[in-house]
């Protein structure tokens, strides 16, 4: 089976697979390509769970009923900021995937620089090499937040994956314990602790 | 010679006189956690971490600069005290610009290794986000503030090991910083002998030898104990 299974919207029947999905807010994907380092056990996590979203697979709208979801990156703009609300109503366990979602990380460097404006002014107008302008086609280019956050400043989580990226290793045993049949579904705090 | 007899976690232990709870603790393989303190400097009682439980006293007492008194009862360890130690660690990310990732002290971090220990997972507290200088005006060493955990252990070595005195501390609360001589860029700083100590005793990233990239600032903390048991207890061989 594709491991990459795409099951939208569908309502998952009782005690059938788990329903799993990862997002990426402000990161640089690298918690991604760390996930998609697990190679061919990627064939074993489709045997027993769906991924019903995740920026690998074509599924416009995060799907109700979700188990649990890997969230990539901090909070930075608006579009972050309306989808991690969305999948904190619909998911059942919220693990912050990777130092940017846990602490703001290299997506936060901006912030000590002061208000998104003088931001933008300074990356696409002063250091412009070619057509200096800022892009702001609403709503195609979403707008920045004042400041970044990490992913627990503004929904609950339930679990922290750390690392720059977490090794596929670690994206693993957190992953394994959480299909675990008949575990709770967060995993063990000590599994996910990296700095 | 006179020892003094303590209860440590509810055991009966002897300390050599003069000892702090701390030197006490570890003579007795009880392990705190500490961080502005480094063998060989003197104690100042500035992180906070080493924070432990003294029977009949309200307050926390910080074990570096406590000293051993007969038949005291101390507590190392209690949920109270994890508790207060984690909120300590929060406090010191929050405070400054911490990007461990692009650090040159990630996985050589006194700081980082705290929280590890400590099971600091994520920051409760508001990131402040200081917009805070890099002073890389020296020849082969740089200060970066957003590192910075004002433990003075730069400010002590340098006084009381290498006697120049370059460093101190101005400001006051959230607008303190650590500074080379008046205030002056650390290239100008006419006192620094370029010795390096406050170099290896930094706990983080924050001094670090200019060219060294991410990760790849290793510190030589014990160094400055052997200097200073070189020259108090004239012992030359580590
Ligand atoms: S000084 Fe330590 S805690 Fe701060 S960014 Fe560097 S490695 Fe991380
Ligand atoms: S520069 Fe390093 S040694 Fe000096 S106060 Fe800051 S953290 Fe401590
Ligand atoms: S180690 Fe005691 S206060 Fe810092």
């Amino acid at each position: 089976m594709d491991p990459m299974s795409a099951t939208g919207n569908q309502p998952s029947p009782a005690n059938s697979r788990a329903r799993i999905a990862t997002v990426w807010l402000g990161g640089c994907s690298g918690c991604h390509m760390s996930f998609l380092d697990l190679d061919e056990w990627l064939f074993e996590l489709a045997r027993i769970a769906d991924v019903v979203y995740s920026p690998v697979a074509d599924i416009k709208e995060y799907p109700e009923n979700v188990d649990a979801v890997l969230v990539e990156g901090a909070v930075a703009n608006t579009d972050n900021l309306e989808l991690i609300r969305k999948v904190r109503a619909r998911t059942k366990v919220v693990i912050s995937f990777g130092d940017c979602a846990i602490t703001g990380n290299v997506t936060a460097l901006r912030n000590p620089l002061g208000s998104p404006e003088s931001l933008l002014r300074r990356a696409y107008i002063e250091e412009a090499d070619v057509q200096p302008g800022i892009p702001e086609e609403r709503p195609i280019v979403p707008e920045l937040l004042p400041r970044v956050l990490p992913v627990h400043h503004v929904v609950k989580v339930d679990a922290f994956l750390h690392g720059c990226p977490p090794s596929p290793e670690r994206i693993r045993t957190a992953l394994e314990q959480l299909l675990k049949p008949n575990q709770p579904a967060a995993p063990e705090k000590d599994q996910t602790r990296e700095l | 010679m006179a020892v003094n007899t303590f209860t440590l976690n509810g055991e009966l232990v002897s300390a050599s006189p003069g000892a702090t709870v701390l030197e006490a603790a570890r003579e007795n393989g009880v392990e705190i956690p500490t961080l502005c303190e480094l063998e060989g400097l003197s104690n100042i009682g500035a992180c906070r971490l080493c924070l432990v439980e003294i029977a009949g006293s309200p307050r926390l007492q910080p074990a570096c600069v406590t000293a051993t008194t007969e038949g005291m009862e101390v507590r190392t360890d209690s949920e109270r005290l994890r508790q207060y130690r984690r909120m300590i660690l929060e406090l010191l990310f929050a405070e400054r610009n911490h990007v461990c990732p692009v650090c040159v002290a990630n996985g050589h971090c006194e700081l980082q290794s705290r929280a590890i220990d400590n099971g600091m997972e994520f920051v409760r507290f508001p990131y402040q986000h200081p917009d805070l200088p890099v002073d890389i005006t020296h020849a082969r060493f740089g200060i970066d503030h957003n590192r910075c955990i004002l433990c003075t252990r730069c400010v002590r070595v340098c006084d009381e090991i290498e006697g120049a005195h370059t460093w101190d501390v101005a400001g006051r609360g959230t607008g303190s910083r650590v500074i080379t001589d008046l205030n002056q860029p650390w290239g100008d700083a006419t006192t620094c002998t370029t010795c390096g100590k406050c170099v290896e005793a930094c706990p983080t990233g924050a001094i670090f030898r200019k060219g060294s990239s991410a990760g790849e600032m290793e510190h030589q903390r014990d160094r400055i104990r052997f200097i200073a048991d070189a020259r108090s207890k004239r012992e030359w061989t580590p």
